[in-house]
């Protein structure tokens, strides 16, 4: 069994006005120091298979034909094995 | 006019479904159906409706998991065909998932849920969904999104121009372009484009809630009569 992370971030071309929103609440807290705030999505899940390549080659697979639009968006991820 | 069959899909979460069958049914006198997202097939529909709402909640992106129902890959085969879809809204951001359309409609530019008439001009007016408009006519339709707007690369944008893809912008009252006349933030005020072959067709706006009588705005109902009429044409 392997585990997978999923990082989905708006590409750098790409206004995110979402994250503009929650940088001026940041400096409202305080906080004037930050700047380029950035959202993205998180995605992680459990994968049924004994082999590592595979469950990479899913993940990759996943994330480019559905957790990722990238006309828009890119993506990082990671599959480490579950230690049960 | 004769008959045409309007196949209208209904995705968990349309909520413009019933609306786009009612002009299609009641007002045009059309034979317009329901088809549930879970059928394999739009059976002997002649056009396709990909209706606005909120397919599967927007989970993940808007209309990202909708593109992989069961009745989706027979509307891709259709409209690889050659057949007549189009996309309102939701429907409209179904079509670019599933890669009918090019780009992608981003979140309003001022994060707003945006719900009121506006102003569109046809760019476009030799298309079967526009060609009961005129070229440069203002239509009023309203829309109600909040990721209505359009983005593309450099290189796909300056091609859907040079194609004469772009069929509706958002304009003023007298047809001009202006800033305040895009509501959210759409490249080069984009409201709706089809693809190269020009029978698939996506737009935010709704005309089905322009096309009855009674609400005293009919611009929506130009766009479905000329979908019926270049159907008829073609078959004759």
């Amino acid at each position: 069994m392997f585990h997978s992370k999923v990082f989905v971030t708006l590409k750098k071309s790409i206004l995110d006005p979402q994250g503009k929103a929650v940088e001026q609440g940041i400096h409202s807290l305080g906080f004037e120091a930050v700047a380029n705030v950035r959202i993205g999505k998180y995605i992680e899940m459990d994968i049924d298979t004994e082999i590592k390549a595979d469950a990479e080659r899913m993940t990759k697979e996943i994330s480019e034909k559905l957790l990722a639009n990238l006309v828009m968006e890119s993506f990082s991820c990671s599959t480490e094995p579950v230690i049960e | 006019m004769a008959n045409v069959k309007i196949g209208i899909v209904v995705f968990p979460g349309s909520n413009c479904d019933h609306d786009a069958h009612y002009v299609a049914g009641t007002i045009l006198n059309q034979d317009a159906r329901l088809i549930w997202h879970k059928e394999s097939s739009i059976g002997d529909a002649d056009v396709v409706v990909l209706p606005g709402g909120f397919s599967y909640g927007d989970y993940l992106r808007c209309g990202a998991i909708a593109r992989f129902s069961p009745v989706m890959k027979d509307v891709v085969r259709f409209a690889n065909n050659g057949g007549l879809v189009i996309g309102i809204c939701n429907g409209f951001q179904v079509l670019t998932e599933a890669g009918l359309l090019p780009g992608v409609l981003l979140r309003n530019k001022s994060l707003q849920f945006i719900c009121k008439y506006l102003h569109l001009r046809v760019e476009n007016a030799q298309t079967r969904f526009t060609s009961q408009c005129a070229a440069g006519e203002v239509l009023e339709i309203p829309i109600a999104h909040g990721e209505g707007n359009y983005f593309t690369d450099p290189d796909t944008l300056n091609r859907i121009e040079d194609r004469q893809q772009v069929v509706f912008r958002y304009c003023d009252r007298s047809g001009q372009l202006t800033e305040e006349a895009n509501p959210n933030g759409s490249l080069n005020s984009i409201a709706g484009i089809m693809n190269e072959q020009g029978n698939v067709l996506g737009m935010m706006p709704h005309p089905e809630r322009a096309s009855d009588p009674v609400l005293k705005h009919t611009d929506g109902g130009k766009i479905f009569k000329s979908i019926i009429q270049n159907f008829v044409y073609q078959q004759a």
